[in-house]
């Protein structure tokens, strides 16, 4: 897995890069930028699958962690774009202008430093994620009731990044972006560097997670998901543990949304919308739940899936999409991730018969 | 709950990666593919012209969107017939970018990247033209824009064939204001850039016109609000004072039927408080019960009802390609149609589908409108458009009651807003800029540092 | 015509049109832009004014306003039509087809002048009348006015409306109200004024005038006479005027409440004699209100006293208005003390009726919710199956309620009562089959159920889509529904709103009838407490879980019958409700109807109360952060299940 992401990571770049366009296996721009999105997508489903697959919470609100991420990277992309804008003010971003505003707000300040706004795409997510689970777990809501406390989270922010007296643009939300760490963000060689921190980020995601779940603490939060009462009279704090858990994966959800933003170059509350949650834990489920891998596979298939429907079938893909989702659910409970050991095991069940006849 | 997964797969690590590899590898071979099959249509394509359409098919907007889709392809086969363009045929490339922002931007590059077409049309939201305008702008492709909308906006990739504020709402508002002596004003509107924009300077605007602090009333809700008790309360309220009330409404689609509901069974009527709005046409009229709207007023740059040649020829058109007789026409149509229209002159005057030798050639083109004028395209990338306003009718459709004698021309930035009344845009020589500031004689933002 | 004729003079023509063209004309390209109001006032200040003002002395002035007021669309139209009024009053003769396209210039219009040709009967009519009228000051005849109203220019209609009113002739009110509701039509041929009714091919048409039976036209060789705001405004006034002496106490009421605020002094006599034999006491008070408001422009402070007095009750805006106008210019001390007295306590009046109308408000949103997630509480609650698609079901009982009125279309007020039940089938048969074909393979796993019924969401949408449209549709309002039930001036209860409070609590007691008191209602109970002791005892739960989650799709489709009333029918109607439903059974407490129940109007009330505060949305967020609070609280909810069973 880890590999074929490195090998992607690099053959990719070089198609775009050093073959000339016109050659057949010339990676054009677009596909480069297309595959850096879908990497994202694959990290931020990499951190639902975390929390429900080996946590045996189903968030349906990890949105709003992707999107707070994305929104810290958007300001810092806001505030890069200076004097460049429409109206040509130093400091305030043009929506800021038309409304009239005539300063910044407070929590503006700070984010034309990278490090900063790249400290708030982990904290800002992480802080929200911590508070709300400390609250959540320690009072042991659980199951459907956790899920739906996690949709009106998301929704809830969602009707508030969407008022402008909020300051984050309403409905435009932030766009427009010029560059970032100062390389134009239009230049192919700037969508390769995306590109790559995108599959560097995923890649090491993967390897953290992976780290945790064969950890102990990943041996305790699965003890979690499948009894959770019995866990707790055992002796260990279940509260700590998913909270820690929890936390760590709104944060890659926050880091995914970092990186997602400057690849499309739109961050709008339209990425708090509680159906977004819904459809990435689809993704999860359709390539498989409580493999890290399988939160990859799905995320990209079910995207690329998307991309070619819209394309080629535009008004069938709702069809496509809906029908996918209960197929999967009816006929590949373990996802595609599943169909592949169905598959290995009816291999080796052959083989071993063959080996006894 | 229980969990029938094991802890850890047992499919070995180096399996899992033949596996996931194979489908990787298969997957960029799809995508590949897909690039292949765009280069040989475009090898084959010397003989089309192909046209990307970028609305949204399904999705919240697909409501307003999908009729703007067929209208193009309507345009492009009667373009077809009648010879196509430059001696080719035209080819529509339909994508649906599904109401989601960040997809419009992807199909956007998709279209321009991929397909290689030679114009676009498309968009409806403000947030999806802000989402694709970078991408036109880095690849120089050709948006036509169809939908009135908030201005403050003038991209050289961009032509923006809907009303700006100047075009729709502030005529509007004179209209109430002198014909039927309104004194006390609502603005109520969804909560999103377009009525924030458009409110911000008709407040400016009636305020210069001495209208006192008190008696303007703002209010804005939620996209697709659907309880508005306490709001048409407080309108009944605000209006009961002595003074003529009107309410100038910027609310979105969906949100519209619920409010003029309520509107009528909380007994406010046309007569006591008339409602003028700039989101409510005839297509969306044909999804209402109109009998509480009747009398209520709507302001644009074209009407179904108009009696020309044009518009009957055009509505006749229109029904036989969709092969409905019941199906109406309305503004962001015609825009569509005159943005079609100076395209085609504009390729056929530059004699190649180059986006710079369009964008050279289209500046000044004339066409006629559906409503008995014409169309001329501005340096600023606007249009000039008559004003009408209309009563709406019990049949859906709208009686004007009020028209400008000529056209008006766009005005990408608003002369009521501190930030914009100095800016002008401009796309012709020597100033060739979107956001020129006339006082200090310089280009703003973007192209100046380049 | 009182109200209009204040309202016209308020602006004086120059000035109107010099701002409309300096406010509308863009720095950028200054190409001038003037309303068509110019031409017409030009037209007809120099036309016709002069010709009429000989004719009707008392309504020069107001005619000179009001020609300047009107918009029209086509200037031919206006310029030929002020012409023609002019040669109508010279030569007493009326030109019938004024609206013609290509007119010739208004001037050779007006001079050439002539009576129409003889054989078109309504033509011949007015010629006679409109030589009569000429003659003397005598009221203007009916049937010239009423074919004045063929007229394209909006202000031609108005005028011909106003001669109707003031034709004397009984039928008067029963033209104006039929002009205002739109059934007045002309046939395109001659212009003959008639009442038309839809057939399959066309129009049945009868005479206006003359009741004559003249047969079917195609459906568009008969035009409706369409009006304005201002003629619509217009009409009621002299409808009031003409029905203050009606026979119906509505029509008295809304007479009087017209003429409130705005009485001359014949009007007052009019009021004083329709007082003297009123017998309706709401007409009484009406009339009163008006009489009083007009007695606080009196001469003497005592009169002005006793007119605070009678005043100082009333709830009607007129009358906080009036007593403003007056305790802006009140001399007398002791009628100024008064009158801001009686100004007070209208206040705290009115305060109040805002704050019991407020809690129905609340009462009614909640209502609405409580009825969107009842169905989700039977699936969601009592099964333990999250259904996205419940947004859907509802979306299907309202589009069950658009093809019911289709097939209904004369039926329209008692199409509901089809299609409550018909919707109950509809979508619960649509839930049987989710249940049997989706649903059933995923009991125990309730969030595969969120998943897979995610997807059937996405498809009954684009099946709508597809099948019927993408745009939204109509469905109307039964008469019954449209209006509201008027407590005092100051609070009226909307009727849909009402009812469907009302059939809330209905479909809520129902469904714990069932619940509680039947057979089903027993096994469902069981089967969701506990399946494998239910199936030991015999209950066929296979069958039970089909039924039950028919039962919450059937309450979901009931759900879409009201709100189709509400709001928009569209294939994303379903999403609006899908979140906020999830909210009310989790916060009421899953498995619990009662919790659904006050669940939902808590949170309707508590969004209510805060909305004047906070603003739409903010009030929504701080109910969401206000439900994720109080879970913390209370993880199970207002009302939690208890026993082993809640542990699952």
């Amino acid at each position: 897995m880890l590999g074929l992401l490195l090998a992607v990571a690099v053959v990719v770049p070089v198609l775009n890069l050093a073959v000339p366009e016109g050659h057949p296996l010339h990676v054009s721009t677009y596909t480069v930028t297309l595959l850096g999105k879908y990497l994202t997508y694959a990290l931020l489903a990499v951190a639902v699958d975390l929390v429900w697959g080996y946590l045996g919470i189903l968030s349906l609100g990890h949105g709003a962690f992707f999107a707070l991420g994305g929104y810290a990277m958007g300001m810092y992309l806001m505030r890069q774009i200076g004097d460049r804008g429409v109206y040509g003010d130093p400091v305030l971003p043009d929506f800021m202008v038309f409304l009239d505003w005539q300063a910044l707000p407070w929590f503006w300040h700070g984010f034309d430093m990278f490090w900063l706004a790249a400290l708030m795409v982990v904290l800002v997510p992480g802080a929200l994620a911590f508070v709300f689970g400390w609250l959540a777990f320690r009072s042991r809501v659980t199951g459907v009731y956790l899920s739906i406390i996690t949709q009106a989270l998301t929704y809830a922010l969602m009707l508030a990044f969407f008022r402008n007296e909020m300051g984050f643009g309403g409905n435009n939300g932030l766009t427009d972006f010029k560059d970032m760490l100062g390389f134009n963000l239009q230049a192919d060689s700037t969508r390769v560097g995306l590109f790559v921190a995108s599959a560097v980020a995923l890649a090491l995601g993967y390897l953290a997670c992976r780290w945790i779940v064969t950890s102990k603490l990943g041996r305790v939060a699965v003890a979690i998901r499948d009894a959770e009462a019995r866990t707790r009279f055992i002796g260990y704090r279940v509260d700590r543990v998913k909270v820690a858990i929890w936390t760590f994966s709104a944060m890659l959800a926050g880091i995914a949304g970092a990186l997602y933003v400057p690849q499309v170059g739109i961050i709008n509350p339209g990425e708090f919308s509680p159906l977004n949650s819904i459809e990435l834990v689809v993704w999860v489920a359709v390539g498989g739940r409580a493999t890290l891998y399988g939160a990859v596979i799905g995320a990209i298939v079910v995207n690329y899936g998307k991309t070619y429907f819209t394309g080629a079938f535009p008004e069938a893909w709702l069809f496509a999409l809906g029908g996918l989702f209960v197929l999967v659910t009816l006929f590949l409970p373990q996802g595609i991730a599943g169909l592949f050991r169905q598959l290995k095991r009816r291999r080796s069940g052959a083989a071993a018969q063959s080996a006894a006849a | 709950m229980r969990n029938p997964l094991p802890l850890w797969s047992t499919i070995s690590r180096r399996k899992s990666f033949v596996l996931a590899a194979a489908l990787t590898v298969g997957l960029s071979g799809g995508l590949a593919h897909a690039e292949e099959e765009g280069e040989a249509t475009e090898a084959a394509g010397d003989e089309t012209i192909k046209v990307g359409v970028l609305h949204s098919l399904s999705g919240t907007m697909a409501i307003s969107e999908t009729t703007l889709k067929d209208t193009m392809l309507m345009l492009i086969e009667q373009q077809n017939e009648k010879g196509g363009l430059l001696g080719k045929q035209l080819e529509p490339v339909v994508v649906d970018p599904a109401s989601d922002w960040p997809l419009f931007a992807e199909k956007a590059r998709e279209l321009l990247d991929q397909e290689k077409v030679a114009a676009v049309f498309g968009c409806w939201t403000s947030v999806s033209r802000k989402s694709v305008l970078p991408v036109f702008e880095e690849l120089n492709g050709l948006l036509f824009y169809p939908v009135q909308y908030e201005g403050e906006e003038s991209s050289r990739n961009v032509f923006y064939t809907g009303a700006a504020p100047n075009q729709q709402a502030i005529p509007a508002v004179d209209y109430l204001k002198d014909e039927l002596g309104v004194e006390r004003w609502v603005l109520a509107g969804t909560d999103y850039v377009y009525p924030r924009t458009t409110n911000k300077i008709l407040e400016a605007y009636l305020k210069q016109n001495g209208v006192a602090d008190e008696d303007i009333m703002i209010n804005y809700t939620p996209f697709g609000h659907s309880d508005w008790q306490s709001i048409v309360a407080d309108i009944k309220q605000f209006g009961s004072e002595g003074k003529k009330t009107a309410v100038v409404s910027t609310i979105n689609g969906d949100a519209n039927v619920p409010f003029y509901k309520e509107l009528g069974n909380q007994g406010i009527s046309a007569e006591d408080i008339p409602v003028v709005a700039f989101s409510v046409g005839e297509e969306e009229l044909s999804g209402i019960d109109t009998k509480p709207l009747v009398g209520h007023l709507a302001a644009w740059n074209y009407f179904m009802s108009v009696p020309t040649d044009e518009n009957d020829a055009f509505i006749e058109t229109w029904h036989t390609f969709i092969e409905d007789e019941d199906r109406v026409t309305n503004d962001p149509m015609e825009a569509h149609k005159i943005g079609f229209d100076l395209w085609v002159k504009a390729v056929e005057k530059a004699g190649s589908t180059d986006p710079d030798a369009v964008i050279d050639a289209i500046v000044g083109l004339e066409t006629k409108n559906l409503t008995g004028g014409t169309a001329k395209m501005l340096p600023n990338h606007h249009i000039t458009k008559p004003v009408l306003i209309g009563e709406i009718q019990e049949d859906g459709q709208f009686a004007v009651v009020w028209q400008t004698d000529e056209e008006v021309p766009g005005d990408a930035w608003s002369d009521y807003l501190e930030g914009s009344k100095d800016l002008k845009g401009d796309w012709t020589d020597p100033v060739n800029c979107g956001n020129y500031n006339t006082k200090t004689e310089e280009c703003l933002g973007a192209e100046a540092a380049e | 015509m009182l109200v209009c004729g204040m309202a016209w003079g308020q602006s004086a023509p120059e000035l109107t049109l010099e701002q409309s063209a300096i406010g509308a004309v863009s720095d950028e390209q200054s190409a001038p832009m003037q309303p068509s109001v110019l031409t017409d006032a030009a037209a007809e200040s120099g036309a016709s004014a002069s010709a009429e003002a000989a004719l009707q002395p008392e309504a020069a002035g107001a005619r000179d306003t009001e020609a300047t007021m009107s918009g029209t669309t086509d200037r031919t139209a206006a310029a030929a039509a002020s012409a023609n009024d002019s040669a109508g009053a010279v030569s007493g003769a009326e030109v019938p087809a004024t609206a013609q396209e290509q007119q010739p210039p208004a001037s050779s219009q007006a001079a050439g002048a002539e009576a129409p040709t003889p054989d078109e009967a309504v033509g011949t009519d007015s010629a006679g009348d409109a030589a009569a009228v000429a003659s003397g000051p005598e009221p203007p005849s009916l049937a010239a006015a009423l074919a004045k109203l063929t007229d394209r220019s909006f202000k031609v209609k108005e005028q011909a409306a106003a001669d109707i009113a003031a034709s004397g002739d009984p039928r008067a009110a029963e033209f104006l109200k039929a002009l205002l509701e739109g059934d007045l039509y002309y046939r395109r041929d001659d212009n003959r004024i008639v009442y038309a009714e839809r057939t399959s091919g066309g129009w049945a048409l009868t005479d206006a005038l003359t009741g004559d039976d003249l047969g079917s036209v195609g459906s568009r060789d008969a035009r409706k006479i369409t009006i304005n705001n201002r003629m619509r405004s217009a009409l009621r006034t002299d409808i009031a005027a003409l029905t203050l002496a009606s026979p119906d106490p509505a029509q008295r009421l809304s007479a009087a409440k017209e003429m409130m605020g705005d009485v001359d002094d014949t009007g007052v006599a009019a009021l004083r004699a329709q007082l003297a034999q009123e017998e309706d006491p709401q007409v009484r008070d009406a009339i009163e209100l008006a009489l009083a408001v007009a007695g606080l422009q009196a001469e003497s402070p005592a009169e002005r006293m006793a007119a605070v007095q009678a005043l100082g009750t009333s709830l009607y805006p007129e009358a906080r208005n009036a007593l403003d106008d007056l305790i802006g210019t009140e001399q007398d001390p002791a009628v100024l003390a008064a009158a801001e007295a009686a100004r007070a306590d209208m206040a705290q009046r009115v305060k109040n009726m805002r704050r019991l109308e407020t809690v129905f408000f609340g009462l009614s949103l909640g209502s609405v919710l409580v009825l969107a997630a009842i169905g989700l509480a039977i699936t969601f609650g009592v099964m333990g199956v999250i259904n996205m698609a419940h947004g859907e079901l509802i979306m299907i009982g309202a589009y069950t309620t658009y093809l019911v009125q289709l097939a209904m279309p004369n039926a329209i007020d008692w199409s509901l009562f089809v299609a409550i039940p018909a919707a109950f089938l509809v979508a619960g048969l649509f839930g049987v089959a989710i249940e049997r074909g989706v649903i059933r393979f995923l009991y125990g796993r309730p969030l595969e159920t969120l998943l897979a019924t995610f997807g059937l969401s996405l498809i009954l949408q684009q099946l709508v889509r597809t099948t019927i449209s993408a745009q939204n549709v109509i469905v109307e309002n039964p008469s019954w529904m449209s209006g509201s039930l008027q407590l005092n001036p100051a609070l009226s209860l909307t009727f849909n709103r009402l009812y469907i409070f009302v059939f809330a609590l209905l479909v809520f007691v129902a469904l714990l009838l069932v619940l509680k008191r039947t057979a089903l209602g027993l096994q469902v109970r069981a089967v969701s407490q506990n399946r494998a002791m239910a199936r030991a005892m015999g209950v066929r739960s296979a069958r039970v879980d089909a039924l039950t989650f028919g039962l919450g799709a059937g309450i979901a489709g009931v759900a879409g019958v009201a709100l189709s009333q509400l709001t928009n029918v569209g294939p994303n109607m379903g999403q609006a409700y899908i979140i906020d439903s999830f909210m009310v059974v989790v916060f009421g407490g899953v498995g619990n109807l009662w919790g659904t129940l006050v669940g939902g109007l808590t949170l309707g009330v508590a969004n209510k109360f805060m909305e004047p505060w906070t603003g739409a949305v903010l009030a929504k967020i701080l109910v969401l952060v206000f439900i994720i609070l109080f879970i913390q609280w209370r993880p199970r909810g207002l009302f939690p299940q208890r026993g082993r069973a809640a542990e699952g």
